[in-house]
């Protein structure tokens, strides 16, 4: 799960949660699950450790990225 | 000058003194080639010497002119006339060097041409072979764009619902653009300072010049393969026309249009629009501007997760509110039909009671008649039931007198049979 799909997530259980033909149980599932999203989306953003890499193919056709110089 | 030249061509180690000689002493048979009716010329030998001759003559020049019968031959060469109002020169364009012109050119299109004024052997033709052609206000290249353009239009590739928008929070960027050159560098400084947790991917390709197309196409394809980012920047920095042709290619859009993650293309300068900015989800102006539309800044990013999480606790104690509302209002709806039950039966009791009242002798009483009765409790209602000097009870409203009764009549007016006897008691 990336941090775009956790964000992406969050966003539409926010939406349904706004929505009032929700049942007790299940808007508390929602609710934890946003909550659980939400606290790895803060982790990710607070590690700030992007890497600039290169896009390499193998022979074979498999990808690997190579750290580069930036 | 230009005679001894021709001799030259011809490869005749002969002179003018020769010549002279041949044709004024038919004794002397000159067998330099050309120079006799015994040594005739091949026809192809006399063109190729005129080819070799005329292009020897000329350097390669500019010409200006009007394109006329324009013809685009199966094998790739082009053929077209070239014009003005006193004469017409036949030109070629070789296939090789049609491929690296935008466009063909159209008939009646003022043009200047840089080429070899030569001879083209086999026709005897004189012939102007062009190597680069440029059409007045840049004519060629905004037909080539405009071709390409109705083309991709035609296979829906530049309809608006195909933009699809940019990631809100992009993870990793990958970037098509030449290893070395400023707009990587750019594209990076930015990238960088809006978010230090974004990746960058870069997928080196060649922008520009031969097999630059090839060499995009092939980037576009890795990227559709690996597609493990989250949006795509393609693009160069600025250029000249033909610096930046490579990202008008029609290969190069079609593939950007199959790319499986947003795209941005960032061509050039600000004025500088490509076919790929065409395709792509979003045209930025810059390398730079690029990047900074596919990251957002850390501190937005921070800002929207805050918002998030509030709008999160926002539903839950919205939800809490009506759940409690719900239970209130229940409440009070049990409370007031409780009440109204209650209510109901104090009405009927009360009523009952009233009525009961309403038939108690003792309401009677209260108007004003008394009620004879027994010590024992038995009423005493009918004349008949007293006897002279017996003892009785008179019930009044506020008490009881004790009474005796003297005698017993009728009641003057009464019918019946008891009054006679009534009358006679009393």
């Amino acid at each position: 799960m990336s941090y775009e799909e956790d964000v992406g997530r969050l966003e539409a259980i926010v939406r349904d949660l706004e929505r009032d033909d929700l049942d007790l149980d299940r808007a508390l599932r929602l609710f934890e699950e946003g909550i659980a999203r939400l606290r790895t989306a803060s982790a990710a953003l607070a590690e700030a450790n992007g890497r600039v890499q290169e896009l390499v193919m193998a022979a074979d056709g498999t990808f690997a990225l190579e750290p580069r110089d930036n | 000058m230009a005679r001894s030249s021709a001799r030259d061509e011809l490869g005749g180690a002969f002179d003018d003194d020769v010549l002279f000689d041949a044709s004024s002493n038919t004794a002397f048979v000159d067998m330099t080639p050309g120079a006799s009716p015994e040594s005739p010329l091949a026809v192809h030998d006399l063109t190729s010497a005129a080819k070799d001759l005329v292009e020897g003559a000329f350097p390669p020049l500019w010409v200006r002119g009007e394109v006329s019968d324009f013809k685009a031959h199966r094998n790739g060469h082009w053929y077209f006339a070239l014009r003005d109002a006193q004469a017409q020169v036949r030109c070629v364009v070789w296939s090789s060097q049609a491929k690296r012109l935008p466009a063909p050119p159209d008939d009646g299109m003022q043009v200047v041409a840089l080429g070899q004024m030569t001879v083209w052997p086999v026709r005897g033709d004189l012939q102007f072979s062009v190597r680069l052609l440029e059409a007045d206000g840049e004519g060629l290249w905004r037909k080539a764009l405009e071709r390409t353009r109705l083309r991709l239009e035609a296979d829906g590739l530049l309809d608006p619902s195909r933009k699809r928008a940019l990631p809100a929070a992009p993870r990793t960027i990958a970037v098509i653009t030449s290893a070395d050159g400023a707009a990587l560098h750019d594209i990076i400084t930015v990238a960088r300072r809006r978010s230090p947790a974004v990746n960058i991917v870069v997928v080196p390709a060649k922008v520009q010049g031969e097999g630059a197309p090839e060499s995009l196409v092939a980037a576009l394809d890795r990227v559709a393969r690996w597609a493990d980012c989250d949006v795509l920047i393609i693009g160069r920095g600025g250029g000249s026309r033909e610096d930046l042709w490579a990202f008008n290619d029609e290969r190069v859009a079609r593939a950007l249009a199959q790319c499986p993650v947003p795209t941005i293309s960032a061509v050039g300068h600000e004025t500088d629009i490509s076919i790929c900015d065409l395709v792509a989800d979003l045209r930025a102006a810059t390398p730079s501007a690029a990047a900074e539309a596919a990251v957002p800044s850390i501190t937005e990013q921070r800002a929207r997760l805050r918002a998030l999480g509030r709008q999160l606790a926002a539903t839950a104690q919205r939800r809490q509110q009506r759940v409690t509302a719900r239970l209130e209002t229940t409440q009070r709806r049990m409370v007031t039909a409780a009440q109204r039950v209650t209510e109901r039966r104090q009405s009927r009791l009360s009523n009952g009671a009233a009525r009961l009242e309403s038939l108690s002798p003792l309401a009677t009483l209260a108007r004003g008649f008394a009620v004879a009765r027994t010590a024992e409790g038995a009423t005493l209602s009918e004349v008949g039931a007293f006897a002279a000097g017996q003892r009785f009870e008179l019930w009044m409203r506020d008490g009881v007198v004790d009474a005796e009764a003297i005698g017993t009549r009728a009641r003057p007016g009464a019918s019946g049979n008891g009054s006679a006897s009534g009358e006679d008691s009393a």
